[in-house]
């Protein structure tokens, strides 16, 4: 089997696990509605701050949610030990980064176009500029996925997992959280000119930890 | 042919030595049963030879693999069947094996077959959570099966299968070697595994510490 199959059928597997759980759709999707929900309410009395701070917000409500959706893609491999039985399967570790990190990524896509209608609807944001948004948004995308993967596995073996990946992860994710918050502000004021610049940093970041993670994640998973 | 070779190796869980120098000789098609008091490092010697757990000192190779050098290499044709199963509670049945043959280069239908012969077939598409203790075990089973490893390593394969589902065990370990495949299993019902083994070596306090005896020979089925 070639690499990117192997990638392929991991990300099915995780795809498979969360459509059947439900977990992503019906815990980690509202979770970040709610915390959308809860930025609304702490600065409700000024609506201009609000709706001006709705690209940080926004990011920020996708990154707590980025959380949740790791430990879960971490939580299934730990029962029953089927991490042992990725191990044994004989894939490529890096392949298993690869569809881990797709599947987590497909997760968040669909979360952020939920959080973004929250965001537009309760913050009273007017979209523009969506070419950078979409660019933005996707590479952000990534580079928080792979992140969180690669964090995710480090975690994995590890008795406080749950409360040591958001320490591990946020601090490394703030290259994103800058340049996705920075890109869609230009793209919202519109100034998309100014967006890229930003948008270029979101992309380096994005294939540099994808290509750190292909690399390391099969001997952390040996480890960890 | 000679599938596992250990010579003085040593296996460390954090700094207790689980195995403490095991010298082990195990050929082709044998299936050969280690016996052992509880903490004697079966389940230990099993995932050492599944390449699961780092070699620290002394020589191993399994299916002419150095495990000090690239223990990853032989696990495709290795199956490992232990305490749990490996597999996912979401998924069912069938695609926890179809994904666990198609990771090891085998094809959905290998899965599927695995599924009848160890008497799956009536819950293919339950979820793996929802399976019995000794469904799961079977489960397990079908798992390895569906991999048609080389080497089948089984840890305590007889606990929490019922009659049929021992008759079911019994039937795939003492057909293993028609089909190529050595067979190692640690277990403590040394009655039932007396039965079906070749050869027994017993491990105590990480060491090989009897000779090795013959265990009843079976009949192995063509």
């Amino acid at each position: 089997m070639t690499f990117v199959r192997e990638a392929m059928l991991v990300a099915g597997k995780d795809l498979r696990i969360e459509r059947r759980s439900r977990v992503a759709l019906q815990q980690i999707v509202p979770f970040g509605g709610i915390v959308v929900l809860v930025f609304a309410f702490a600065l409700d009395s000024d609506r201009t701050l609000l709706s001006r701070a709705a690209p940080g917000l926004f990011w920020a409500a996708v990154l707590l949610a980025m959380i949740l959706a790791i430990g879960r893609s971490f939580a299934v491999e730990e029962a029953n030990r089927a991490r042992d039985g990725l191990r044994l399967s004989g894939l490529d570790g890096g392949a298993i980064f690869l569809g881990k990190a797709a599947a987590v990524a497909a997760e968040l896509l669909v979360l952020e176009v939920v959080v973004g209608i929250a965001v537009v609807v309760m913050y009273d944001v007017t979209l523009r500029g969506a070419l950078v948004l979409v660019c933005a948004g996707i590479a952000a995308t990534v580079g928080l996925a792979a992140t969180g993967t690669v964090y995710g596995v480090l975690a994995g073996g590890l008795r406080a997992r749950e409360t040591l990946v958001p320490l591990l992860v946020l601090p490394a994710v703030m290259p994103v959280m800058l340049g996705a918050t920075r890109s869609f502000q230009a793209a919202l004021d519109g100034a998309p000119g100014d967006a890229w610049p930003w948008v270029q940093l979101l992309v380096a970041f994005a294939v540099l930890i994808v290509a750190a993670g292909t690399v390391a994640f099969g001997p952390l998973l040996e480890e960890a | 042919m000679r599938v596992i070779r250990l010579r003085s190796a040593v296996c460390t869980l954090g700094r207790f030595p689980a195995l403490a120098g095991v010298d082990l000789d195990v050929d082709t098609a044998e299936i050969l049963l280690v016996s052992g008091p509880n903490g004697a490092g079966k389940t230990t010697l099993l995932r050492l030879c599944a390449g699961l757990l780092p070699l620290r000192a002394g020589t191993a190779e399994v299916l002419g693999v150095d495990l000090a050098t690239d223990r990853k290499r032989i696990r495709r044709a290795v199956a490992l069947v232990g305490h749990e199963t490996f597999c996912y509670d979401d998924l069912t049945v069938v695609e926890n094996l179809r994904f666990a043959a198609r990771a090891a280069g085998r094809t959905a239908a290998d899965a599927d077959a695995a599924i009848e012969r160890v008497g799956l077939a009536r819950v293919a598409h339950v979820a793996h959570g929802r399976l019995s203790q000794g469904q799961r075990r079977r489960l397990a089973l079908a798992n390895a099966l569906a991999r048609a490893p080389r080497l089948l390593l089984l840890d305590e394969p007889h606990a929490g299968l019922d009659e049929d589902g021992r008759a079911v065990l019994e039937s795939v370990v003492r057909g293993a070697p028609a089909e190529g495949c050595t067979v190692v299993l640690a277990s403590h019902e040394l009655d039932l595994a007396r039965g079906i083994a070749t050869r027994e070596v017993e491990l105590i306090a990480g060491q090989v510490r009897a000779a090795a005896v013959d265990a009843p020979r079976t009949e192995v089925p063509v």
